[in-house]
């Protein structure tokens, strides 16, 4: 049957199950030993390569075990996606980072749930139990994954209100479309009853539904989890894909992920000290209203203009300097001016040291990027809790778009989106000189009462690159 | 001829494949162990990579689809599994190259 279309050879033979299994094998711990890799900093790099290259070859050897080497018509996709991804991947600035990943995660989610439709609708009429309940299982978690990921990509890219939205009766009809998700991936995999396009159709309408209603509500701080989240659920959705198809690489690969993935969300829940059930149930949204009532709003507005001592004085006579970026540095594309002034500072004799948020720029490990794509000394470079303690001793601290990461009111403002998330200890220093935007809470909606701080703080408002631009020039 | 599921010895395929996702489970779990936060952004990129492995099963099922009795359908949307999948691949390991690479060098430079 349609020997226009496929050809006729067959492959699969060159590969006996012996040795393809055994490839299967190799190439599984590969990519366990690429992830392995990729967590330690001289290693990531090839440990990204032995994955990739393990992709690559699982795909080399599906298509000749399964005698997909032949169908010629594949190529074109296969081209026109690697086209498009390197594109992507060459195009995009680096402070866009968490939004290409959000959106790459989604369409990885969107291939997984395409995957399972087509398992779906072959075995619909056959009694295979499991795999039409894997099956609709991937449908509704790579949907899931699509349209959650779509949501928070938009978010980052600001092409959505960043803030949490809360729906009327969020919580309940969250439940309810989960309630609903589960009877009809029962009903998909145990009755054939009602024709096999409306269920599909349901599944993947209430998955959407369930994936926008997830991200919606998600705001501030916590997105970098729920990213993280959703990778997590992309690699568990190619996984049953993979068992609703019977791929054995496909299983062991994506439960790698999704296991991995897992364990990294955890890892930065703790980081960013909050609780993966609090932010899957929506907690700091509904905390989000209550900040404007904190008391230290009232103090506000006082702190700078009146200063008697020029802040370029201040930053001229620092022996141990302290620079705090933030994603404001990064929107004003202010990291080179940055480089410039510590160039400077270290020139007249100073030592500066970058401190590291975990959750500096809008995910763990982004702002590293930017500094050190700015060409900035990775081992200058320090991490929030190898630094935390010298901010005591340093002279000065220079805060460049940042707010929320130095922000005091997380030790003791109870309620607020950001209370007991650790911070960068600014406050402990002996001056402070910060060139930020405004005085307007960061992205997490708290004030912050370092700026009701009456000596030593210098604040100088403005965008980043033309504020730092005449420091730089005075100095 | 290319196939969807394969028929014979089905249940025992099962077993394998759960025993398989399990194992693959606990070993991805236990795999990664303080990850330095500055690792995360490029971490979570490549296993946002990984997870297009997805695209064998969309190359098995559009090829599977193209010999079943509605071809145009079934390669239309096979197609498009298939360029989705390709560009998280793709797009993913090269951005995450990308990053690391500049990791690579900086430190180089400075040691």
């Amino acid at each position: 049957m349609n020997s226009s279309i496929v050809l006729s050879f067959s492959t699969a033979h060159i590969l006996t199950d012996a040795v393809y299994y055994s490839l299967c094998g190799i190439l599984a711990i590969a990519v366990l030993l690429g992830i392995h890799l990729m967590s330690k900093v001289e290693k990531a790099h090839l440990g990204n390569k032995i994955s990739a290259l393990a992709i690559a070859l699982s795909i080399v050897i599906t298509l000749i075990k399964k005698d997909i080497l032949p169908v010629w018509l594949i190529y074109p996709a296969m081209a026109v996606g690697l086209i498009i991804g390197l594109l992507l991947a060459k195009r995009v600035r680096m402070i866009e980072m968490p939004q290409l990943v959000a959106l790459l995660n989604g369409i990885g989610g969107a291939a997984s749930a395409i995957v399972a439709s087509f398992a779906f609708l072959s075995l619909y009429h056959s009694d295979e139990v499991f795999g039409k309940t894997t099956a609709s299982l991937a449908i509704v978690i790579g949907t899931i994954t699509l349209f959650g990921s779509l949501v928070a990509a938009g978010k980052l890219h600001k092409v959505f209100p960043q803030k949490p939205v809360i729906l009327p009766l969020h919580q309940l009809a969250a439940v309810i479309l989960v309630f609903l998700l589960l009877a009809l991936v029962f009903l998909g995999g145990f009755f054939s009853l009602a024709p096999s396009s409306v269920l599909l159709a349901a599944m993947i309408i209430l998955a959407a539904a369930f994936g926008l209603i997830f991200s919606v509500r998600v705001g501030g701080a916590d997105m970098p989890i729920t990213i993280s989240l959703l990778n997590s659920l992309s690699g568990v959705a190619a996984a049953i894909a993979g068992f609703a198809v019977t791929d054995i690489l496909l299983v062991s690969v994506g439960g790698i992920v999704g296991a991995s993935g897992l364990f990294l969300t955890q890892i930065m829940c703790r980081a960013m000290n909050r609780k993966l059930a609090d932010i899957l149930l929506g907690k700091t949204a509904l905390q989000e209203n209550k900040t404007k009532k904190q008391e230290e709003v009232k103090e506000e507005q006082t702190g700078e203009e009146t200063e008697p001592v020029d802040p370029v004085s201040v930053i001229k006579n620092a022996k141990r300097i302290i620079i705090v970026p933030g994603y404001g540095m990064a929107v004003a594309q202010a990291q080179h001016l940055v480089k410039k002034l510590a160039d400077r500072l270290v020139e007249n004799g100073a030592v500066v040291k970058y401190a590291i948020h975990p959750v500096a720029g809008r995910m763990p490990g982004h702002m590293d990027v930017l500094l050190i794509e700015a060409g900035i000394a990775f081992n200058d470079v320090y991490e929030m809790d190898s630094i935390n303690d010298e901010f005591k001793e340093a002279d000065l601290t220079i805060v460049v778009g940042a707010n929320d990461v130095l922000n005091p009111a997380a030790r003791n403002a109870e309620g607020t989106p950001i209370y007991g998330m650790p911070i960068l200890n600014v406050d402990q220093c002996k001056n402070i000189v910060i060139f930020n935007y405004d005085l307007q809470p960061g992205y997490s909606g708290v004030e912050n009462p370092i700026y009701a701080r009456k000596e030593e703080l210098w604040v100088i408002q403005g965008n980043a690159s033309d504020t730092l631009a005449e420091v730089l020039d005075k100095l | 001829m290319p196939v969807l599921r394969i028929q014979t010895a089905m249940d025992v395929i099962q077993y394998i494949l759960i025993g398989v996702f399990v194992v693959a489970t606990v070993v991805g779990y236990l795999l990664i162990h303080n990850v330095p936060s500055r690792l995360h952004t490029p971490l979570m990129s490549g296993m946002n990579a990984l997870s297009g492995v997805t695209i064998l099963g969309a190359l098995l099922a559009t090829a599977t689809a193209l010999s079943s009795n509605n071809p145009v359908v079934g390669y239309v949307f096979g197609s498009l599994a298939i360029v989705l999948a390709m560009i998280n691949v793709a797009g993913g390991f090269s951005v995450t190259n990308r990053m690391l690479k500049m990791f690579g060098r900086k430190k180089e430079n400075n040691e």
